[in-house]
């Protein structure tokens, strides 16, 4: 090999680490001392000398213990310069003992799992959850997240640090909860997953690199909270919900970038291999007996998937589905989604009937698919001059530039019957 | 760790409180002292007089500012602390959780700053 393809070689490499073990070697590092920061620092100068070393010397055959044992070092010298107190020197000390024993043996304990609790713990502020799950444990940096929530990089970046700082100082804990805590506790981490999730989701165009990376970075943390907790049924719900979602993620715009709406997608389109998988791992969570939000929603999908395959929605069953959802999360969009089927199954006026009344409630007077839903079923019940005016309002707040022409489509067949 | 809890409350409760229940109200934190000093978790106590007792003491253009009334004017006012030790924030949360103040008021947890 040349110098170059041993370079190319070990960027490679190192790349398919980073993928696979960076939260895990996150984790391993900061789970003793919860400094998370000096983790990742410490962590991203081994992958530079790995970056460094490799090309002349090859890639070691157990990478991860190689990154692990570079890591470890830089960790110890840090603290040593950092002048640590004398409390958390002995941590640091005993830790390091610790990864002495282990640091030979190829399994590294994975606890990502604890790490995911630590991010998503309720003395963590729940908006920054999300963007610290994917900074932590798939290594995004700042300005990649910034850039898929739509904030600015700096603002992000003191946010994440001031997280991490609340962990370390505040003796935020990386441990699984106990039985008693966990259904509050596993729902908050999958309620982060699901934000990051449908925050990527909301660039039908897929446009905007960061949004579909996000939402591919997402699935990966679903699969990932489903993996580490195969016995909690919501945990699979959530990866079902995210795979069924995903895969008819390029069903979602024609060949010239235009959106396409759920009911006029071509299931041809849809990712076979990711819904029979959904399938897979809906059927495993229901047989765990426990029933949750994350589970009906993947049901209704499955409904959808499974209505467009056949030529015939069950749409009964989905409205029994959000009658679920609706009692079990009281949510204004649910209820939303829940008078769009009652459509189906009986006409225009009486899904209008049952729409929720955005006069109560302010945030969903700022609902872009609350304004939609309501120009398309004024629409179907004759409506003109009312639809009109709700596509105007839809049309006002919706920020993707694909979304609006479909509803200005939408709106010019209106006036030209 | 050590973590100090700040316990934050309505006084005017504790005034139109009926004596029984004010006897009530003191032995319910009697009982969680007591708990925390037999976990060992326990390094200091105190319950504070009133804000009206209150005097705030700042140095202005090198000048001593000697004012009546507390720092802060709110609705609700902190009444008393405990300085405990705890594993991490969790066992701290869940001592928290125990005290009567979190049920009649509000319990503020900070770790303090180990020097």
């Amino acid at each position: 090999m040349t110098m170059q393809e041993h370079g190319a070689q070990a960027r490679r490499t190192a790349d398919a680490v980073a993928r696979r073990s960076y939260g895990k070697l996150v984790a391993y590092l900061a789970a003793a001392t919860r400094d998370v920061a000096a983790a990742e620092d410490a962590l991203s100068e081994a992958f530079a000398a790995a970056l460094a070393e490799w090309p002349s010397k090859g890639c070691p055959a157990n990478p991860e213990a190689w990154l692990l044992t570079v890591a470890r070092r830089r960790l110890i010298d840090g603290a040593r310069h950092r002048r640590v107190a004398d409390a958390a020197e002995d941590d640091v000390r005993r830790f390091v003992e610790s990864l002495d024993e282990t640091a030979d043996d190829a399994a590294i304990p994975d606890q990502r799992l604890a790490l995911l609790f630590a991010c998503a713990h309720p003395a963590i502020d729940e908006t920054i959850r999300a963007p610290l799950m994917l900074q932590t444990v798939l290594g995004l940096d700042a300005d990649a997240i910034a850039s898929a929530f739509l904030t600015s990089p700096a603002a992000m970046a003191k946010r994440l640090v001031r997280a991490k700082q609340k962990i370390r100082e505040a003796g935020i804990p990386f441990r699984v909860p106990e039985r008693s805590e966990m259904p509050a506790r596993r729902d908050a981490v999958l309620g982060a997953i699901y934000a990051a999730f449908a925050e990527g989701w909301t660039d039908p165009e897929g446009a905007d690199a960061a949004r579909r990376d996000l939402a591919e970075e997402a699935t990966f943390l679903a699969r990932l909270a489903a993996e580490l907790m195969p016995n909690e049924a919501e945990a699979l719900g959530l990866f079902a919900l995210v795979l069924y979602a995903e895969s008819r993620r390029a069903a979602r715009r024609d060949s010239r970038g235009e959106f396409v709406p759920l009911a006029e997608q071509n299931p041809a389109a849809w990712d076979a291999a990711m819904i029979a998988e959904a399938e897979t791992v809906l059927r495993q969570a229901s047989a765990l007996g426990a029933i949750g939000r994350y589970q009906l929603e993947a049901a209704v999908q499955s409904a959808h998937a499974e209505g467009k395959r056949s030529g015939s929605t069950n749409a009964e069953a989905i409205v029994a589905l959000y009658d679920a959802l609706h009692a079990l999360t009281e949510s204004p969009v649910v209820a939303l989604n829940r008078a769009l089927a009652l459509a189906e199954l009986h006409g225009a006026d009486a899904a209008l009937a049952a729409m929720p009344d955005a006069a109560r409630d302010a945030r969903l007077g700022r609902y872009q698919p609350y304004w939609a839903a309501r120009a398309e079923l004024l629409s179907r019940a004759g409506r003109s001059t009312e639809a009109h005016q709700a596509y105007e309002i839809a049309i006002g707040l919706e920020r993707d530039e694909a979304v609006r022409r479909f509803l200005q489509k939408r709106q010019a067949a209106l006036d030209a019957r | 760790m050590q973590y100090l809890l700040l316990l934050y409350s309505n006084e005017n409760g504790w005034d139109s409180m009926t004596p029984a229940q004010q006897q009530q109200g003191m032995a319910a934190y009697q009982a969680y002292t007591e708990a925390l000093r037999k976990s060992g978790a326990l390094q200091g106590s105190n319950r504070l007089q009133p804000v009206s007792t209150a005097t705030t003491v700042r140095i202005a253009d090198g000048k001593s500012q000697v004012l009546d009334g507390p720092y802060a004017d709110s609705k609700e006012q902190l009444g008393g602390y405990y300085l405990i030790e705890a594993p991490d924030l969790d066992a701290a949360i869940a001592w928290a959780n125990r005290c009567p103040g979190a049920s009649h008021g509000v319990v503020e947890v900070r770790p303090v700053w180990q020097m």
